[in-house]
């Protein structure tokens, strides 16, 4: 095992849950290495939902909740309320964050309080049997939809900075060292980070949508759709379809965060 | 020439590290693990530039290469 992984994976719990190949674990590698080189694995809290991503906390040996379905963005931010000075963090899947915890997503958005959400989407609900989720590409196959979605997806990095997020990135997990980048900038950004993932399901995903069960194959499928935000402002619209846009899409500094503005509030009622 | 050590008990063989090596210095072994998955071993350590992607994106972190800086051929 990585000297890494030996420093900070909880050993009762390995091995992971996650199947041979699962893109969850390149983002738990490019995670342990972002607290690593921050050195912040003490005042750190994380939280996971329901589902194959939100499982990625419960290896990690520091403060951990696992939580309702959906109900991570929701649990951060009273755990964020309740002791400002802790870096918080949500791990959630595309299901857990904009299916069924969309609202929260929403308005944890809206009041810009300081947490980090990474999203990892892969496109299905994994760990349930392949069902449709909000990310399911349109006319592909899934255990629920077998003559095809006949629904448009979510684009959630848009949903986020419409809804005010302060700090949007997107990134697959052909990018690991990307990844890492953007999660120490998501913890160093004051207000909502929101980081999404694109992950290959090898065991899901691969059967029902791709028809390819290979990891590698579905990792180079990821990165060949992919296109680096620098170069997508140069590509014409019709060369974008089907493409995703990779980069840190949005940030803004000045927005009022939630807990300091409380606090503040609180400072001020007592005189 | 970096040296790129592979724990065998914890790799689950999905064969990621082999694809993404840009130089071939992985391939898959005829040695099965206790789990039963066949593990990659480095065939070609001396191509090895160090770039460690197979490190980076390894989803078990079962893959350590201690790369050699500033390496001259």
């Amino acid at each position: 095992m990585h000297p890494i992984a030996e420093k900070y994976l909880r050993k009762s719990a390995l091995p992971t849950i996650f199947c041979p190949g699962c893109g969850h674990g390149t983002v738990l590698n490019a995670f342990l290495r972002a607290v690593d080189d921050l050195g912040i694995i003490d005042d750190l809290s994380l939280v996971g939902g329901i589902g194959c991503s939100s499982w990625l906390p419960v290896f990690v040996n520091t403060d951990v909740i696992h939580t309702l379905h959906g109900r991570a963005i929701a649990l951060a931010t009273g755990l964020k309320l309740a002791n400002p000075k802790r870096t918080v963090m949500a791990f959630c899947g595309d299901g857990d964050c904009i299916g069924i915890g969309g609202n929260h997503f929403l308005h944890g958005c809206r009041r810009n309080i300081d947490i980090t959400v990474v999203m990892m989407d892969n496109h299905i609900y994994g760990m349930t049997g392949g069902q449709l989720a909000p990310t399911t590409p349109f006319q592909s196959k899934t255990q629920t939809s077998p003559y095809g979605n006949p629904e448009t997806t979510f684009d959630a990095c848009k949903v986020a900075v419409a809804a005010g997020a302060t700090y949007v990135a997107r990134w697959t997990c052909a990018h690991p060292k990307e990844i890492a980048k953007a999660i120490k900038e998501g913890i160093g950004h004051k207000g909502f980070s929101f980081i999404q993932i694109i992950s290959q399901c090898p065991t899901q995903a691969g059967r029902y949508i791709y028809g390819m069960g290979d990891p590698a194959e579905m990792l180079n499928m990821i990165k060949k759709n992919s296109v680096r935000l620098s170069r997508a402002g140069k590509m014409s619209p019709e060369e974008l379809e089907g493409k995703v846009v990779v980069g840190k899409l949005y940030e803004e500094q000045g927005k009022p965060e939630l807990s300091e503005s409380i606090y503040a509030m609180m400072q001020d009622r007592k005189g | 020439m970096s040296k790129i050590i592979i724990d065998e008990l914890c790799c689950k063989g999905c064969r990621i590290c082999i694809n993404q090596c840009s130089k071939d210095v992985l391939d898959i072994s005829a040695k099965r693990n206790p789990k039963g998955y066949l593990i990659p071993h480095a065939v070609r350590p001396e191509d090895c530039i160090g770039c460690m992607m197979c490190e980076l994106i390894c989803p078990e972190m079962a893959i350590t290469v201690e790369a050699s800086k500033h390496e001259k051929k």
